[in-house]
């Protein structure tokens, strides 16, 4: 029975050998009758199963897409089917995707894009002219002046010529050398491709990578996929998420009895916490990393992201150089930024870059033979990232629209951000660091014992329990802190500041509402 | 067995550059070793050299050609090949919705872009679709896999959209890999085959099981052959999947739908996980040749073929008459698959969030075009004809000119993009190569470029039998500029031959 309604779902009918061209309906025919009419027969056990598939890939999780998000969709379904719930909509505060929250594209970005896809719009009097000059300078570059040629595996060099000069501008004068741009499919393949290269190794010697807690869980989801070991160190969460040496070097030396710890992870601004790293920190790491041989991978992903008045980002790559010559010379480094957050939002464009400092040019060799397997990012992606690094300037057609659309998107990013961090704090039970930057609040929540008793019951972690008891009451989806790592017995959720500013202002009621409910619940 | 690719070495770095310097972290000797196994022969190191002369030339040296012709690469639009029109006005409208008040689009593009919109988070192109991608196009491309294959259905939880064919061929693969040693995971794959099997392999660490395609039958798959592979891996690895690539790259051929139920059955005979690249199914030339998608053939052969034989087939956007390479546009259909696996499957593509939704939206138009009574329809179909027919003209000329000249022998270019001909090397010239540390092959191939510009890629980087020498070059080259360069090539090898007599 269980056989023949699963061949009816996938579609793969039981036809006797005959006539070809039956058509559907009588093969779907032929299937509901083996439903009605024939026993379960055993069918022999698959090639592909969970116990023979690739350990690794089985221990992969991936929270910001995990089961709570699953539960979110499966609610959405039962809303549409109009099965009622205590709310009208699931709000997906799970993941930084802006534009799906309403946020809009820059126009000049997207005026841009469309010219070099369709680029018979060159003729059309509705497109400036700054806009036409940069789509005719990549299509240029681009094989067969199309963005459908594959480009080089590295990128379109004058993308990458573009992208440096963006560095440098950025870094005050500090030069980036376009043989040290890559251009990637979103900031996490070229995360994921330098994580690659670097491990090695067996047993006690089988490389570590260390890795912020609370982290972005790209990181832990490739180092399970690659075996590699993953080294935990610790952010101060009473000190805005600060990140302390001390805590290093206690990771490192613990990490070295078993395992090869060879990188070190920074998100900066920092992904789920929001804090901004301060200068003098960003030196410590350096020195660290240089003391104990580590090859630094920043992620910069939200360098466009910093609210706080006190706060500046302060990239790796100028930091280093500004160290001097021992330390410039010599540490590894790759920077990662991406079209997905700042105030772009193009996460479906799949653009990115990394910057790589002080490769052995050997390896930089083998880079690009392994990004050649790929062939090449998407060019619209890498398109997009040209002009976020090279938009209209001061005298430009398109200057004050364009810097009208920033100011809009970044400011109001701000305000959610205080707004959010401040509303937080006002829920007994709930405490929230400084936004500082990036996208997300990561408030600490407490949770009674009897509902951690509750959660145990249901085999969950604590915090997905809440979160979970928080998506079916109000239709709000957020990601629990154990998704992201946390001190063991604190509990946390990840939320976007994403909605638009007035609903917003509803979810963060709604979620206190809930808080203060569940307290009384569970007290 | 594949002729290893001898890798040019690297001038040794001058000594005045390592001095002062602390020994680095990241090394040859520290690397991923799986890493340094990969070999990717398409965009190799004949292909670096392409690059030097393309920069020398810019830079006014004197070279005995004005350029250097890619035909290393199956990218049609950087050969000239034009886009089609309706998908690019399509895609236009959805990356500035603004067009949508446009007179200059025409009504049925409008309607599609809108459609596609509205499937999108916040409307907007710029949003993460779900992992496995846009529902809307899943459902597409099952509607597009069931009238192709004459009316059996295609489940849309069944399709993953992909960043190109590549990207789904690789995370099955991963999937696939497991055990050590003896225990290994072993891939058959075909020899000659497209280079990203063998690449992913080593990176992976699996088990690389060569079956040799039949060059006297035109490159037919034979079953026994299939066997004897199987066979002598079972000694040392754990043979889990067989990759069959039809139309074949870089061998052309079109496989008989008997040979495909052949397949099948000794897949299932022998439990083995079907993996079918078919991103070059609307590339079919020779009268004669016809497509049949392994899904197909798979689902018509009945139980317990088609029940219980895991299968993967792969499209792309960046083949057939679009071109679209740079769009990174493609699917997987699974079938039979485990529940759980395919959960599990999900969950690995969601670490990478999405497939780039442009490529997307454009595999939306491949898989749905437009219908006879749509106003595009006429246009639409005059370009996707016009393409194919060059396609097919150019599969033609280039098997004929080959095949009248000495020492190059080629197989009729039954579908696909490219030429595979086999090319006598005389045994001085062979002494030679191996001398220098090359492949013969790449010996031939390194001197065709620097005296001609023309840049193919040698047979030792798709593999072929001991002894035999060929090279891939694609049929892309404009109309006009093909013959003149098909010649060339011929007269450069009867010249390379008398020159190694």
């Amino acid at each position: 029975m269980q056989r023949a309604a699963a061949l009816v779902r996938r579609g793969c009918c039981p036809r006797t050998p005959g006539p070809w061209g039956r058509s559907q309906s009588s093969a779907a025919a032929e299937a509901s009758a083996v439903l009605k009419v024939r026993p379960e027969r055993s069918r022999r056990e698959r090639i592909l199963t969970l116990e023979s598939m690739n350990p690794q890939v089985k221990a992969v999780e991936y929270a910001v897409r995990g089961p709570i998000v699953l539960k979110a969709g499966e609610i959405e379904l039962e809303l549409q089917r109009g099965i009622k719930k205590p709310f009208t909509e699931v709000i997906r505060a799970n993941i930084g995707d802006a534009q799906a929250m309403g946020q809009q594209p820059i126009t000049f970005l997207r005026q841009v894009m469309a010219l070099c896809t369709y680029p018979n719009l060159l003729d059309s009097p509705s497109f400036p002219e700054d806009a036409k000059k940069r789509a005719r300078r990549i299509l240029q570059a681009c094989g067969g002046n199309s963005l459908g040629s594959y480009s080089a595996s590295q990128g379109v060099n004058c993308i990458r010529e573009d992208v440096a000069a963006y560095i440098t501008r950025r870094d005050g004068g500090v030069p980036a050398d376009p043989d040290n741009i890559y251009l990637t499919t979103g900031a996490s393949d070229g995360i994921s491709t330098i994580l690659k290269i670097l491990v090695s190794g067996g047993g006690k010697s089988r490389t570590g990578v260390m890795i912020p807690i609370p982290q972005y869980p790209l990181y832990s989801a490739v180092i399970s996929e690659l075996d590699a070991i993953q080294v935990n160190y610790y952010l101060d969460e009473d000190n805005c998420w600060a990140l302390n040496v001390n805590e290093l070097r206690r990771a490192v030396q613990e990490a070295k009895d078993h395992c090869d710890p060879k990188v070190l992870c920074i998100i900066n601004p920092g992904n789920p916490t929001g804090q901004v790293q301060s200068r003098k920190c960003i030196e410590d790491v350096i020195h660290f990393a240089w003391e104990e041989k580590l090859f630094l991978l920043a992620d910069e992903v939200y360098q466009d992201n910093v609210y706080s008045p006190d706060c500046r980002f302060h990239s790796f790559k100028k930091v280093l150089y500004e160290m001097g010559p021992e330390y410039s010379s010599n540490v590894e480094l790759a920077s990662f930024h991406s079209t997905s957050k700042g105030y772009m939002g193009e996460c479906g464009y799949r653009g990115g870059y990394m910057e790589v400092i002080n490769l052995h040019p050997e390896i930089k060799g083998q880079l690009v033979k392994l990004l050649s397997v790929r062939l090449c990012p998407p060019v619209s992606g890498q398109a997009a990232m040209d002009i976020v690094v090279n938009p209209p300037v001061p005298g430009e057609e398109s200057f004050e629209q364009f810097h009208r659309e920033k100011e809009s998107v970044l400011g109001n990013l701000a305000k959610k951000a205080k707004l959010t961090e401040d509303l937080f704090n006002q829920v007994p039970g709930i405490h929230c660091n400084p936004l500082q930057g990036a996208m997300y609040a990561f408030p600490r929540i407490f949770i009674p014992s009897k509902a951690v008793e509750a959660a145990q019951a249901h085999k969950m972690a604590p915090d997905m329990f809440y979160c979970m008891k928080l998506l079916e009451e109000t239709g709000i989806c957020v990601v629990p802190g154990s998704g992201f790592g946390q001190r063991e017995g604190t509990y946390h959720f990840r939320m976007t500041i994403l909605p638009p500013v007035e609903k917003l202002k509803t979810v963060l009621q709604k979620v206190k509402d809930f808080h203060i409910k569940f307290l009384e619940k569970y007290a | 067995l594949c002729q290893p690719l001898q890798a040019l070495s690297a001038p040794p770095l001058p000594q005045v550059a390592m001095n002062g310097l602390k020994e680095k972290v990241l090394t040859l000797d520290t690397m991923n070793p799986c890493v340094r196994r990969v070999e990717y022969a398409v965009r190799g190191p004949i292909v670096l050299r392409a690059l030097e002369l393309e920069q020398e030339l810019r830079q006014g040296v004197k070279k005995p050609f004005t350029e250097v012709i890619r035909a290393n690469i199956g990218d049609a639009q950087a050969m000239g090949q034009k886009p089609i029109t309706f998908l690019r006005q399509v895609l236009a409208l959805c990356v500035h919705p603004d067009l949508l008040n446009s007179p200059d689009f025409p009504e049925d593009a409008k309607r599609k872009a809108e459609r596609i919109l509205q499937a999108c988070g916040g409307h907007s192109l710029g949003a993460y679709s779900v992992s496995s991608g846009i529902q809307l196009i899943r459902e597409d491309v099952a509607s597009y896999i069931e009238r192709r294959d004459g009316g059996i259905p295609a489940d849309p939880n069944n399709i993953y959209l992909s960043t190109g064919a590549s990207d789904a061929i690789l995370t099955v693969l991963k999937l696939l890999v497991a055990g050590e040693g003896p225990t290994r995971t072993g891939v058959l794959i075909p020899i000659p085959q497209y280079p990203l099997y063998s690449a992913a392999l080593a990176e992976l660490n699996a088990v690389q099981v060569d079956y040799y395609l039949d060059e006297e039958r035109a490159w037919a798959l034979d079953v026994a052959e299939l066997r004897r592979a199987l066979c002598q891996a079972r000694d040392h690895c754990c043979p889990r999947a067989l990759c069959i690539i039809n139309p074949g790259n870089p061998t052309g051929q079109v496989q008989a739908r008997e040979c495909i139920e052949a397949v099948i059955r000794f897949a299932f005979e022998e439990r083995l996980f079907l993996m079918a690249d078919e991103v070059y199914q609307d590339n079919v030339y020779a009268e004669g040749s016809q497509f049949h998608s392994f899904k197909k053939v798979l689902t018509e052969m009945g139980p317990p073929y088609a029940t219980q034989q895991e299968l993967a087939s792969f499209h792309s956007v960046s083949k057939g008459y679009m071109g679209e390479c740079g769009f990174r546009g493609g699917y997987v259909e699974v079938v039979n698959l485990d529940a759980a696996v395919q959960q599990q499957m999900q969950k690995l593509l969601s670490v990478r969030l999405c497939p780039p939704v442009p490529g997307q939206v454009l595999l939306s138009m491949v898989v749905s075009p437009p219908a006879p009574s749509d106003p595009s329809f006429a246009q639409f179909q005059a370009e996707r004809q016009a393409v194919l027919a060059e396609l097919a003209a150019k599969a033609k000329l280039t098997e004929q000119v080959f095949n009248e000249a000495p020492g190059i022998r080629c197989n009729p270019v039954q579908g696909a993009m490219y030429s595979f001909p086999r090319v006598q090397l005389p045994p001085r010239a062979v002494q030679r190569a191996q001398e220098l540390g090359l492949a013969p092959d790449m010996f031939f191939c390194m001197r065709l470029l620097e005296e001609t510009g023309i840049c193919v890629v040698p047979g030792s980087g798709f593999g072929q039998r001991e002894g035999t020498y060929h090279f891939r070059m694609t049929i892309l080259p404009p109309m006009e500029k093909l013959r003149p360069l098909l010649e060339k090539l011929s007269q450069f090898h009867a010249k390379f031959t008398r020159e190694y007599s």
